[in-house]
């Protein structure tokens, strides 16, 4: 069941209905309101009139009852609404697990979508209809933000930082997609599509673009850009194992732990320093410069990927005992060497 | 009426004290300075609306047709500096303000009249900063100067227009000085603090407001100028910044800015509601100390600007509940004003018209609000033209019509002649009418998510654009009238009496226009505020004769 608000956009996603019933909710309370405070301001204002030009009317004393009410019924209906706005706003930041994951990167000005299977889209994203989705998004230059209408959806875009968002379409359609952070000369040219499609449709839109997976490309650079040194999987890299560590708590330097998520990995590579491992020395290069926004989600998707794999006990950083001493020829005791094998497979998202 | 006695011989009064330009530009009367700012401000009006006139002709068609996108965004971001720095906030204090305050609780001028003057110099120099900017090409920022895009991206003038703000704002804290101390120091003998006009109260809420929070935005600038003239990194993540951090320095100003420009308005509105029913404010306690507590906690809600900028989700939930809170006593005054009425003698002059409009205005404003604060709600309409609508009616909607309506009350006691009352009358109806079609279709077109900003937009949207730029004309006209027969009125208006509307205040014991010293005698106050008394006992303490 879903009301739908005259002047309102299509109702595309699982949150459309929500906002829209909060949305009709609060214009119903202000007309009812406003036609109160109208209706009584009207009827003193026939019935009270001057009527000669010196008339003085009786002094009305305060009334100490009456402040209290409309102190104290207007602060609970405020509470109301609060818990009412806050509930919906709080699913949205609690992305579920087994959501389809998609890259974006903004720049002045264009969307670029990057999917896990390879395929690469400017302006335009398809996706398939009931499936949840998430974003992971960053930017080039400065903030942007992505707003669609239809799935009463809007997320800041920030420079420096990853940003994300779920949801989950209901209809199949397309549905514009616009920037609403003001970004410059072409902000209101920053427009675009989602096509939302049946499932099969989308595996036959998949199936026709070419481009190995995110993953994939992540695990070539990751050997190009010699990160396979150190984060070698046996554990015996200078640099944490990554195998099996996405999603996962890691004990820092100084005893606090992180969970290692996609702001973490990025972080990582563009200022290593910031948060080191405990047990391992902070000796990694930034790579601040030498990757492109594109280029870091790839790397994040790989790390992703190998996430899943089994690992022995222990992530990396949660090491039980630190490599005693750091140096070229160092080797950890700690962790149990994770298999090498489930790499591989990874790759392939479900 | 005392006004025939003062018509027999010509008075000397705070107008015709003293001639030339001279007289203006060094003059430390309080009065004579409430009229400086009030050309300024008329002068700034007129030049942020003409930029409004091109905004709505630029709307009138999806496509981006009448000027470039580069134009039109500075378009926009010139409306929004030119009427939120050099209109809205100085408006009411500026002038009514300074005109009134030092009249109403019975003191020759100011406490400190030099530095008065002073403030006008410094929000002139700050504007002509402004204007160099405008007029050498302008600035493409939008009124919030967000970074990184103001202090790397940008090629408009943003330093010139940013050291105009700065300058500005020390104008607005020595304002703000000289009103709190003034007040805490020179009311009259008896005039206690729940003696004083609400205007009085409201003008001390601003004053904090002005005094706490303009330093920070002076802050901010000065940090974007480092950045974007030294490369130092401060928001800019390119050079290790956070540009969200931007957004809460900017916010922790900008949010409270709102009630500097609102509050003055508020107190306006008691007066006019109070007088022009000759009662005393319903629960005049609550509504003084509601003044203090939206100026309290205005400074607590700055990030429910921010809900979807990345900030932290719990942070989100506190600033929205907080949002809500400052939400009551902005309601208690709405039913005050309203119970006030309750067996009033109500007048339907133009100033009490005007008091109508902004309750009205108010109350779509003020409810509004609470759909911007409800976090999951404000996902959706949050920089889109339903904040655009929002924000106008409480600033516009709001803040010009206490404006206009203070201007109307108090103009027989600035000018010492009456505005022609049918006219003026004329001219709030066209105000409210085309107010309300200019805005209220946008926040429809908002929800229907129309992002803010847009030069060009899809079709869909084209009707309730239409509709607003048709609304915006009705409203260009309305604005325009009260200038003419104003202007008009000062010459040959009716002289007005010292108290043309049998109203209450110490303001109306003086004649119109008022001495340069403003009481011959300095009054002792016996009375509460706003006690109407059925026998007309108030006398004029201006009579030259003992």
């Amino acid at each position: 069941m879903q009301l739908s608000v005259p002047f309102s956009p299509d109702q595309a996603s699982t949150y459309s209905g929500e906002v829209d019933a909060l949305y009709g909710f609060l214009w119903a309370l202000t007309i009812g309101v406003g036609a109160v405070l109208t209706i009584l301001i009207i009827y003193f204002a026939v019935k009270y009139r001057r009527r000669t030009e010196d008339e003085i009317p009786k002094a009305v004393e305060g009334s100490l009852k009456l402040e209290v009410v409309w102190t104290v019924i207007p602060f609970f209906i405020a509470m109301g609404i609060f818990t009412w706005g806050a509930s919906i706003y709080y699913k949205r930041y609690s992305p579920p697990s087994e959501a389809l994951d998609v890259y974006v990167v903004a720049k002045q000005w264009m969307w670029k979508f990057q999917h896990l299977d390879g395929q690469r889209e400017i302006n335009e994203l398809h996706i398939p209809v009931g499936r949840k989705i998430k974003l992971t998004m960053t930017t080039e230059d400065v903030i942007h933000s992505l707003f669609v209408p239809a799935f009463r959806l809007k997320m800041d875009v920030v420079p420096g930082k990853y940003s994300s968002i779920w949801f989950q379409p209901t209809e199949a359609g397309r549905y514009h997609l616009f920037c609403a952070e003001y970004c410059g000369t072409s902000h209101s040219g920053m427009i675009g599509w989602i096509d939302v499609m049946e499932p099969s449709e989308y595996q036959s839109w998949l199936s026709g673009g070419s481009g190995e997976a995110l993953a994939a490309s992540g695990e070539k650079l990751f050997q190009q850009l010699g990160c396979v040194t150190c984060h070698r999987s046996d554990g015996q890299g200078r640099g944490p194992i990554l195998e099996g560590l996405f999603g996962k708590e890691a004990a820092l330097q100084g005893g606090q732990k992180v969970t290692a998520d996609e702001a973490y990995v990025r972080e990582s590579i563009l200022n290593p320093k910031a948060k080191v491992v405990e047990g391992y020395q902070p000796i990694m290069p930034t790579f601040q410069g030498l990757v492109t926004e594109e280029q870091l989600l790839q790397l994040v998707a790989y790390v992703k990927s190998i996430g899943k794999t089994q690992t022995g006990t222990n992530p990396a950083g949660a090491s039980p005992s630190p490599p005693n001493k750091m140096g070229a020829a160092a080797v950890p005791t700690g962790p149990p060497q994770t298999g090498r094998s489930g790499g591989a497979e990874a790759k392939k998202p479900r | 009426m005392e006004s025939e006695v003062q018509n027999k011989a010509p008075r000397t009064h705070y107008i015709n004290a003293r001639y030339g330009l001279k007289s203006w530009l060094f003059t430390i009367d309080h009065k004579r300075i409430a009229l400086l700012y009030l050309a300024s401000i008329t002068f700034f009006f007129f030049l942020g609306g003409l930029f409004a006139v091109l905004i709505r002709l630029e709307l009138l068609t999806p496509k981006g047709d009448l000027v470039q996108a580069e134009t039109y965004n500075r378009f926009f971001t010139m409306h929004g500096v030119v009427m939120v720095f050099f209109f809205l906030i100085p408006a009411i204090p500026a002038t009514l303000g300074n005109f009134l305050i030092p009249l109403m609780i019975g003191a020759r001028d100011l406490a400190f009249p030099r530095l008065n003057l002073l403030s006008w110099y410094i929000y002139v120099v700050g504007a002509v900063f402004t204007l160099i900017a405008i007029v050498g090409g302008g600035v493409d920022t939008g009124w919030t100067f967000y970074t990184p895009y103001s202090t790397t991206y940008s090629n408009g003038n943003v330093l010139l227009t940013g050291i105009g703000i700065f300058i500005t704002g020390f104008s607005s804290i020595l304002t703000g000085l000289n009103f709190i101390v003034t007040i805490h120091t020179m009311r009259a003998p008896g005039l206690s603090w729940f003696r004083l006009p609400l205007f009085v109260w409201s003008h001390y809420a601003t004053s904090l407001i002005m005094v706490l929070g303009t330093p920070v935005i002076a802050i901010t600038i000065l940090l974007l100028a480092f950045e974007r003239i030294a490369h130092v990194g401060i928001f800019d993540p390119k050079l290790g910044g956070d540009p969200v951090l931007f957004q809460h320095l900017f916010w922790f100003y900008s949010h409270p800015a709102v009630y500097i420009m609102v509050l003055p308005a508020m107190g306006v509105i008691s007066e006019l509601v109070a007088n022009m029913t000759r009662k005393n404010i319903f629960g005049y306690k609550f509504v003084a100390l509601a003044s203090i507590a939206i100026a309290i906690f205005g400074f607590l809600v700055w990030g429910h600007h921010m809900f979807v900028s990345t900030q932290s989700v719990y942070a989100g939930m506190i600033f929205s509940i907080l949002s809500y809170a400052v939400a009551i006593p902005s309601a208690v005054k709405t039913f005050n004003w309203t119970a006030t009425l309750y067996k009033g003698s109500i007048s339907y002059n133009t100033p009490m018209l005007y008091a109508f409009g902004f309750i009205g205005f108010f109350i779509i404003g003020g409810m509004t609000g609470l759909f911007l604060a409800a976090l999951g709600l404000d996902i959706h309409v949050h920089d889109t033209y339903f904040v655009v609508a929002h924000f106008h009616y409480i600033m516009v909607g709001g803040t010009i019509m206490g404006y206009l309506g203070g201007l109307h009350y108090w103009w027989p006691k600035i000018s010492g002649r009456m505005y022609p009352e049918g006219w003026a009358r004329f001219a709030a109806l066209v105000i409210f009418v085309g107010f309300n079609l200019t805005f209220f279709p946008q926040f429809l077109l908002g929800y229907q998510g129309m992002p803010r900003r847009y030069y060009a937009y899809p079709d869909e949207f084209q009707v309730l654009n239409v509709m607003s730029s048709a609304g915006a004309s009705i409203l260009g006209v309305g604005y325009l009238i009260p200038m003419v027969y104003l202007f008009w009125s000062m010459r040959y208006g009716p002289k007005a009496g010292s108290n043309p509307w049998g109203a209450f205040g110490l303001e109306w014991r003086t004649s119109s226009p008022p001495p340069t010293e403003n009481f011959k005698v300095t009054p002792v106050v016996t009375w509460e505020a706003y006690e109407f008394s059925p026998v007309e006992e108030t006398e004029v303490i201006d009579i030259s004769t003992p």
